[in-house]
């Protein structure tokens, strides 16, 4: 006789708790294939003032994160990778039944999705040299320009199964935010938000600081609007947002003036490059009075 | 005459050879406008400068018809060595000229000419001259190999340094290998004016530049066109919001340099009389219509009492007046308008209870003139220290801790400009890293330079303008799609 499963409640990851939403909700999440303990789960379902509550978590955690050095955020985002690694099994499961994808499909994402945060992991220490520059002014000034975080980064992780999939998509929109030191509010995939639910339990085992990613599951449409208003959110990536009134999200943001980045379709969207990072990064420009001899 | 009094010693304006009237500058000539013609007068005066056309709708199309012509037919095609010999010729063409931009400039603006001569048209010719020799180098601007021009670029700039911005506008854009449309503001357009003749002395291409004056709707009009590629916008923040929106949706790619309320912050241990100089230079500089001014000062509170004192010593000898008088300090304010804000705002910061001081001056019954004000006894809830006044009055605050100090200089929804004076450089360094200002000068203040980018955080816009961070935004790596997608390193 096969044993009685014990399935998870899927909750939100806030402030670094796992939390039901406030307002009491969740959906239905149903397997579209494969095997998997149950055949539907209910994932939370956050609210308006979830994802306010979401901003205020993102924005405590801003000086302690963006304080770290380079060096030690760099290993954090190795640890996540590390700790990925050792629950690869059950993040394939979980695509494989709730994307409706082949179990090698699923392996190959979870795979993908963690040499992804080894790569920007990577880049911690690195940005820095590359998009930052000592400036030789007609003067007697020493001169230097470095990019810094942005602040608190509110992104639409990509909503579509397939290509690149509900945890590729949710990394390569969240880390390469991460590396500089931001803190994110993510509403992940609506209709297979598993793995992003599952991986928020990756980032409270990995040294990520409470409130550094803050996960919210549920409507898109609904809670966007919010987080593209709020006085308190530097930017906004709509990488995931094609299907939504996305223009509508972009009008709202330039209310604060938030920087924006527009959706991207397709498999490639949101592909590994240095402009995911440096596009949330403010340029700081000094100049030191050299004395006189 | 008192020590303290100087002779007049007015630069001529006999260097000039203005036009009565002066047309739109579109595919390389003066063409009239189909709106309606306006005057632009002296602030100093409010007397009769020239009489410029206005661009319309149908006025700016054909703008950005020209531009995208010399664009796809000349512009884009012609290597990048030979872009960077017209921008060094017309660096040279600003530098003969120079003297000639300078008396125009402090005519239509008001500002002192030893600032318009020492400052803004040294600036000019520096910007092109560095941009110049971008121009056949941007494989080694940090967006990868092959980077590629965006287009037409749309440009709308401000009245407070019109041909300094009109220089970081265009500069860049062609270096990158854009052409451009742009529209300088409506009370400041004869600088740009005089600058498309340097253009044709330089035998730029017809339709590379085209300046098309107007006010709001015009560059409304602009920025809007649904054929360009590009906005950039240096100005109110209330206007860079509109154009956030209006662009929302849109391939266009956005650089918005908008307003500021700059924090100097003056520590114990500084040296006072250079800081003096500094909050000085930071606040009454272009009589204070500057974006990254440094308009309010925060002191320490151990010397508030000191400082205040020698600031109004020092603001005692300035000199108001003619801007066109060599020895002249503070000119004149731009417009009645921004006079009016001025005087509203100021009135205001009395009513919420700070202490407003002037120095004995004797203005000109004629024009618009506002004396160096500082306020002391600032709250920061007060407007005056709060909203950006753009004029020469300085909110003074006080702090205990450089914590407090920075939490003060950060209590603002801008964040383009700061200031620290201290003698200890771990304490510059510390402070530096936690102030949200795209520009912080230490011991020093509202210094530019074409290799310095500059630009705002939060809502002080985004972009940088100066510096290799200055190209990216005229371009895009060689696998950009065309609109907007990022197609990064292949892994």
């Amino acid at each position: 006789m096969s044993r009685l499963a014990v399935p998870k409640t899927y909750k939100l990851y806030v402030g670094g708790k796992f939390i039901r939403s406030e307002s009491g909700r969740v959906y239905e999440v149903a397997t579209t294939k494969g095997s998997f303990s149950v055949s539907s789960v209910n994932a939370a379902k956050a609210s308006r003032k979830d994802a306010r509550d979401a901003v205020v978590a993102a924005r405590a955690a801003v000086s302690g994160w963006s304080g770290t050095t380079g060096y030690n955020r760099g290993q954090v985002l190795y640890r996540i990778a590390e700790i990925l690694d050792g629950r690869r099994a059950q993040f394939a499961e979980e695509i494989a039944a709730f994307e409706g994808v082949s179990a090698s499909a699923a392996q190959a994402q979870v795979d993908e999705a963690i040499d992804l945060w080894v790569w920007y992991a990577g880049w911690a220490d690195k940005y820095v040299q590359v998009a930052g520059n000592g400036n030789a002014v007609s003067g007697p000034f020493f001169n230097l320009s470095v990019p810094e975080p942005t602040g608190v980064v509110a992104v639409i992780a990509p909503q579509s199964a397939g290509v690149p999939g509900s945890l590729l998509g949710f990394v390569r929109a969240v880390a390469p935010v991460l590396v500089s030191g931001n803190t994110v509010v993510v509403i992940p995939s609506e209709k297979a938000p598993l793995a992003a639910l599952s991986l928020g339990e990756v980032f409270a085992t990995s040294d990520v600081p409470a409130g550094v990613v803050n996960v919210l599951s549920g409507s898109p449409a609904e809670i966007a609007p919010w987080l593209a208003a709020h006085a308190d959110v530097n930017a906004l990536d709509l990488l995931g947002a094609g299907e939504l009134e996305w223009v509508d999200l972009q009008i709202a943001a330039a209310d604060t003036l938030k920087r924006v980045l527009p959706p991207e379709p397709g498999p490639d969207a949101g592909a590994p490059s240095l402009e995911r990072i440096t596009f949330f990064t403010e340029t700081k420009t000094v100049w030191h009075t050299k004395g006189l001899l | 005459m008192t020590f303290l009094d100087y002779a007049p010693a007015p630069e001529s304006a006999a260097i000039l050879n203005l036009r009565d009237e002066y047309g739109l500058f579109i595919n390389g000539e003066f063409v009239p406008g189909n709106g309606e013609s306006f005057t632009t007068i002296s602030p100093a005066t409010e007397k009769h400068i020239a009489t410029v056309s206005c661009a319309s709708e149908q006025d700016v199309d054909a703008a950005v018809v020209a531009a995208r012509r010399a664009y796809d037919k000349t512009w884009s095609r012609m290597s990048g060595a030979d872009r960077g010999k017209y921008l060094f010729r017309i660096a040279r063409l600003v530098q003969e000229r120079a003297r000639e931009l300078a008396v125009a400039e402090s005519l239509d603006n008001g500002k002192p000419i030893k600032e318009s001569r020492d400052v803004d048209i040294p600036l000019v010719a520096a910007w092109f001259f560095y941009y110049a020799g971008w121009a056949d180098k941007l494989e080694y601007a940090g967006l990868g190999p092959n980077p590629r021009s965006l287009g037409v670029a749309a440009q709308v700039i401000p009245w407070n340094f019109p041909l300094l911005m009109l220089a970081w506008k265009i500069a860049p854009a062609l270096a990158a290998g854009n052409t451009v449309v742009l529209k300088p503001a409506e009370t400041t357009p004869l600088t740009a004016l005089l600058f498309a003749e340097i253009l044709q002395q330089a035998d730029l291409p017809a339709g590379v530049v085209n300046i098309v004056t107007g006010a709001g709707a015009t560059g409304s009009a602009l920025v809007n066109h649904p054929d360009v590629n590009k906005v950039a916008f240096t100005g109110s923040t209330a206007v860079g919001r509109q154009i956030a929106r209006s662009t929302a949706g849109t391939s266009k790619k956005l650089t918005l340099e908008l307003g500021g309320k700059g924090a100097n912050i003056v520590f114990d241990d500084a040296p006072i009389d250079q800081a003096v100089e500094g909050i000085v230079n930071g606040i009454f500089f272009n009589q204070g219509q500057v974006c990254c001014a440094g308009s309010r000062l925060l002191v320490q509170e151990s010397i508030h009492d000191d400082v205040v004192e020698r600031l109004k010593a020092r603001l005692s000898t300035l000199r108001v007046g003619d801007p066109l008088d060599k020895n002249t300090d503070v000119g004149a304010i731009n417009s009645a308008s921004q006079l009016g804000r001025m005087r509203e705002l100021s009135d205001i910061g009395e009513q919420e209870g700070a202490e407003r001081w002037s120095p004995a001056c004797n203005l000109p019954s004629e024009g618009f003139w506002f004396p160096p004000t500082i306020f002391t006894n600032v709250s920061t809830s007060s407007r005056i220290a709060r909203d950006e006044i753009f004029g020469p009055v300085l909110s003074v605050l006080t702090f205990r801790t450089p914590a407090e100090a920075i939490a003060k200089a950060n209590n603002t929804p801008y964040g383009l400009s700061a200031g620290i004076w201290t003698d200890k450089g771990s304490r510059i360094l510390a402070v530096a890293d936690k102030l949200r200002a795209g520009v912080v000068w230490a011991n020093t203040f509202n210094k530019f330079d074409p290799a310095s980018p500059f630009g705002g955080y939060k809502e002080s816009g985004y972009g940088r303008e100066g510096g290799k961070q200055g190209l990216h935004a005229y371009l895009a790596p060689s696998a950009f799609a065309g609109s907007s997608a990022f197609k990064g390193d292949a892994r």
